[in-house]
């Protein structure tokens, strides 16, 4: 089976986010006062075969944990879709 | 004493690397390309500056998996000295020979400059030539050498006097604590965001980081941390 993996990584709450920040205040004079916070992460799309859903969360989660994340200053979540063979 | 330099496709202090030992200590030296697989009888590596697979992804992330990373955690764990130079920190890091990372600098600049610096220990192999809370200058360059650990860390790292360098008369990326270099807790590892390399002579605008080439060979010579 194929699957899909969209993962979001960003920086954990207790790290300052210096583009959030600029993001933030140039918002701002656009006249976005609205804004309050913004945090600036990444995004990744995996594709992937395994023989079933569990057993291609569960590489996912390993890819995340080895390499595709510092587990120190960031934290990541991602879905899973299942792909037209 | 033999050092060995590392060098990763994108590195670009190696020669300088080189030079320094050369020129401070007239050691042997050689440079180790990243898909080497052995670094027996070496006795002390550098990691040097520069961007190592480009950074992609993250500083150092890509390059703790090079094949010459085990072999520089298996002399680590021997107890020889590993010194990770702006670059080769992140890549310490990543591969978990030291705590922490290296983020952006909060104001997201690259800043090339020369700073100024206190010694907070000449308990390492690597600043036993330098007098405690003695003040120098070296040169920085970098975009990503806010050091940051979380508070546990932090304490952890006070606590076994592993704090080696910190910036003074302004913090140039934000670190946490004015953070510029640690140690390991067996205090042979090294990571520091200035460059001790480019800084080995009057004509270079500093000589400050030679003593961190001769304190190696002197702790060698001595077994002082052998």
């Amino acid at each position: 089976m194929t699957f899909c993996a969209q993962i979001h990584v960003t920086l954990k709450p207790s790290v300052f986010d210096p583009q959030g920040a600029t993001v933030v205040r140039a918002l701002g004079t656009l006249g976005f006062d609205e804004v309050a916070d913004v945090r600036v992460g990444k995004y990744l799309e995996v594709r992937l075969t395994a023989h079933d859903e569990a057993t291609a969360r569960q590489r996912v989660s390993g890819m995340c944990e080895t390499l595709l994340t510092n587990p120190v200053i960031e934290r990541y979540e991602f879905t899973l879709a299942q792909e037209e063979a | 004493m033999r050092f060995a330099v590392v060098v990763f496709p994108g590195s670009n202090c190696d020669e300088d690397a080189l030079r320094a030992i050369k020129s401070v200590l007239n050691e042997p030296v050689d440079l180790i390309w990243h898909q080497t697989a052995s670094l027996e009888g070496y006795d002390a590596v550098i990691i040097p500056g520069g961007f190592a697979y480009g950074d992609y992804l993250r500083a150092g992330a890509i390059a703790r998996f090079a094949p010459v990373i085990t072999e520089v955690k298996r002399l680590a764990q021997a107890g020889h000295p590993v010194l990770g130079i702006c670059n080769g920190f992140q890549v310490l890091t990543e591969a978990g020979l030291l705590p922490g990372a290296l983020l952006p600098n909060n104001h997201l600049q690259f800043r090339c400059d020369i700073v100024g610096l206190r010694v907070e220990t000449t308990r390492t192999p690597f600043t036993a030539d330098y007098r405690a809370g003695q003040q120098i200058r070296l040169p920085i360059a970098h975009a990503q050498g806010s050091y940051f650990a979380d508070d546990a860390a932090l304490q952890e790292l006070r606590e076994h006097d592993q704090i080696v360098f910190r910036y003074l008369g302004g913090n140039p990326n934000g670190s946490v604590d004015n953070i510029a270099g640690i140690v390991n807790r067996q205090r042979n590892v090294l990571g520091m965001m200035p460059h001790p390399e480019r800084a080995i002579h009057l004509l270079l605008g500093s000589s400050d980081g030679a003593p961190i080439f001769t304190s190696l060979l002197r702790s060698w010579k001595e077994a002082v941390y052998a």
